[in-house]
């Protein structure tokens, strides 16, 4: 019997991957953010910046309730409701993952900018979408609802329908049963979605770009002011943001990876 | 009367899970509906809890027509085969719901639930939740959940069917003995002819979405009403064959089958303890195999032609002095069916 040895080949793959998709470039974001800290802290709290990032946690934290509420109903209907045709909604709900953000918000402009068809009724509501911050929320939500939904909708599928006909049985009105069981047994589901959503949120670029048009001081966010800071060579300004959203996002994979949860 | 039923019709896409099924259970009565997987049992389970609707017919629960009604205003309770337990809640707050739903405060509530927590054996479990539980103390959960609103009316999906069997047989005597003490009217689901039998009053016996006959338990084994329930009931072995002389002869055994005609093909069902075996070196019959059963034993035994049959026997029995396999036999039925093949030629007259 020979001794087990370890799988050098996979080993030396994953190492391979982890240092050039993740720790080389943090590791060069780091070492330039040590470089010349007090340069991007400056810029940190420039009012651009400080707009942006208000923004980008508002859009966040928006995105994240709307998921939240969405993704219960979204999923109870999909799972639950006497639909016909379930099976194609159940697939076009996954779709905003697969399509390009870009092409998204461009589809977007078309109907709520100028000339576009949704354009009299909400001129008639005083609704600004196109290059306003109620644009960047609805670019985001596009590519976050279904975080939640899906959640929910699995979730659902797997705990059945008994305990709410057990709730039924016992004199729970429906009301009652949704307060007190079906939403208990969805709080995970909802969590996962809610820090999916909020990862995303943070990151998202292109449909917020397009549909909300990166105006600074207005609706450019975390990810666009980056942008428009590489393209003026102000690498201060890029790097502070970016330290910033790397912290973000990895205090979320943190939650996410929390025992408990899943 | 506890529960009526007139004439419900449930029907699936193609399937139709009851045909006009009619059903009445006594007021304080504990009844099993027995049949096998498919037949309807579960479905009409759940027509009368009103968790299904039914396509036609009536339901009443001790004088009040209901089947207009949600599952909330029927005043039931209503036990899960797989235990339905709320898992984000202790097993206290599980039995406490039917309570809390209707308002009763915390104090009483908690009082209650730890009065039906003794009263099932789980004392002081009352804070776990319940996947920390076995499977016949989450049953004993359910149980006690569905009993804590004092409902008129107990209905049970097969619930000691996800239980292993020695924990089943405890919780059968247990379920019976909670019966005797506050007569509840109860109808009950069982595939398990055994757990019917030793637990209820009385037996309905649902094949296809039918009742095929009600009653006792001693009627139904000793009377079966139709060719179903005979070969539904007990360890059976049916034989066709054809009569000569008002009497079917099976090689080896011989059934009389007064009043039908010479030439009548017929099915014999007969049970494996309704059978009586010796040896005989004249017999037509051979044991193969002999199976010992705890306290029984059971002979397999090939008939001439080829057929065989089970018997079923006490261990000690003197009957099977010098049964081995091989040995040639004689039988005997003491009780034994008749039942045309053709429906139609039926006499009057059966064993």
């Amino acid at each position: 019997m020979s001794a087990r040895r370890p799988p050098w080949g996979r080993l030396g793959a994953l190492l391979g991957y982890v240092a050039v998709f993740i720790a080389l470039p943090v590791l060069a974001l780091g070492v330039a953010a040590l470089r010349d800290p007090a340069a991007w802290l400056r810029a940190l709290v420039a009012p651009e910046a400080v707009s942006a990032i208000v923004l980008t946690v508002v859009i966040t934290l928006a995105a994240a309730l709307i998921g939240v509420i969405a993704g219960t109903a979204g999923g109870l209907v999909l799972v639950r409701a006497p639909l016909p045709g379930r099976r194609l909604l159940d697939a076009v709900v996954d779709l905003p993952l697969a399509l390009s953000p870009v092409m998204i918000g461009l589809a977007f402009l078309l109907l709520v900018g100028r000339g576009g068809t949704l354009r009299p009724l909400l001129d008639a509501v005083g609704l600004e979408i196109a290059f306003a911050p109620l644009g960047v929320l609805v670019g985001t939500l596009f590519v976050t609802l279904p975080f939640t939904v899906r959640e929910v909708a699995v979730v659902l599928e797997a705990i059945g329908t008994s305990e709410e006909e057990a709730a039924a049985t016992l004199g729970a009105r429906p009301g009652q049963i949704f307060w007190l069981v079906t939403l208990p047994n969805l709080r995970h589901a909802l969590l996962g979605g809610a820090l999916l959503t909020v990862a995303r949120s943070l990151g998202e670029f292109g449909a917020v770009l397009v549909l909300g048009g990166a105006i600074a001081g207005r609706t450019s966010t975390a990810t666009t002011h980056i942008h428009l800071a590489i393209e003026s060579r102000d690498m201060p300004g890029a790097i502070g943001v970016s330290v910033l959203l790397a912290a973000a996002s990895i205090a979320v994979v943190g939650l996410l990876r929390r025992p408990g949860s899943h | 009367m506890g529960i009526r039923v007139v004439d419900v019709r449930r029907r699936f896409g193609q399937t139709e899970a009851l045909r006009g099924v009619s059903l009445e259970v006594a007021d304080g009565e504990l009844v099993a509906l027995l049949g096998p997987s498919g037949g309807g049992k579960s479905t009409l389970l759940r027509v009368i809890a009103g968790l299904e609707p039914a396509d036609a017919g009536e339901v009443w629960l001790h004088g009040r027509r209901v089947d207009h009604l949600d599952p909330q205003a029927r005043g039931i309770g209503f036990v899960f085969q797989h235990y339905a337990l709320f898992r984000h809640l202790s097993v206290a707050e599980n039995i406490a719901f039917g309570l809390r739903v209707r308002g009763v405060a915390s104090g009483p509530r908690r009082a209650r639930a730890e009065a039906l927590l003794d009263r099932v054996g789980l004392h002081g479990l009352g804070d776990r939740l319940p996947h920390e539980l076995s499977g016949g103390q989450r049953q004993r959960v359910a149980l006690a959940r569905a009993m804590a609103p004092e409902p008129r009316l107990l209905l049970l999906d097969e619930p000691f069917g996800a239980v292993d069997a020695k924990v089943r047989e405890e919780l059968r005597r247990w379920l019976r003995a909670l019966h005797e003490d506050l007569h509840t009217t109860t109808l009950f689901v069982t595939h398990d002819q055994e757990e019917a039998f030793a637990v209820a009053d009385r037996v309905v016996i649902l094949r296809d979405g039918q009742i095929e006959q009600a009653g006792a338990p001693v009627e139904i084994l000793d009377a079966p009403a139709t060719e179903f329930v005979s070969r539904f009931v007990g360890d059976v072995s049916p034989l066709e064959g054809e009569v000569r002389g008002g009497a079917v002869a099976l090689g080896g055994l011989t059934v009389a089958a007064p009043g039908y005609p010479d030439g009548a093909g017929v099915r014999v069902v007969v049970r494996a303890y309704d059978l009586k075996l010796w040896r005989d070196e004249a017999g037509a019959a051979r044991a193969r195999r002999l199976v010992p059963l705890g306290d029984r034993v059971r002979v397999e035994v090939a008939l001439e032609g080829g057929r065989s049959l089970m018997v079923l026997l006490p261990r000690r029995s003197s009957l099977l002095a010098g049964v081995e396999p091989g040995a040639p036999l004689a039988l005997e039925a003491t009780r034994a069916w008749i039942w045309p093949l053709d429906p139609a030629a039926a006499p009057g007259a059966q064993p």
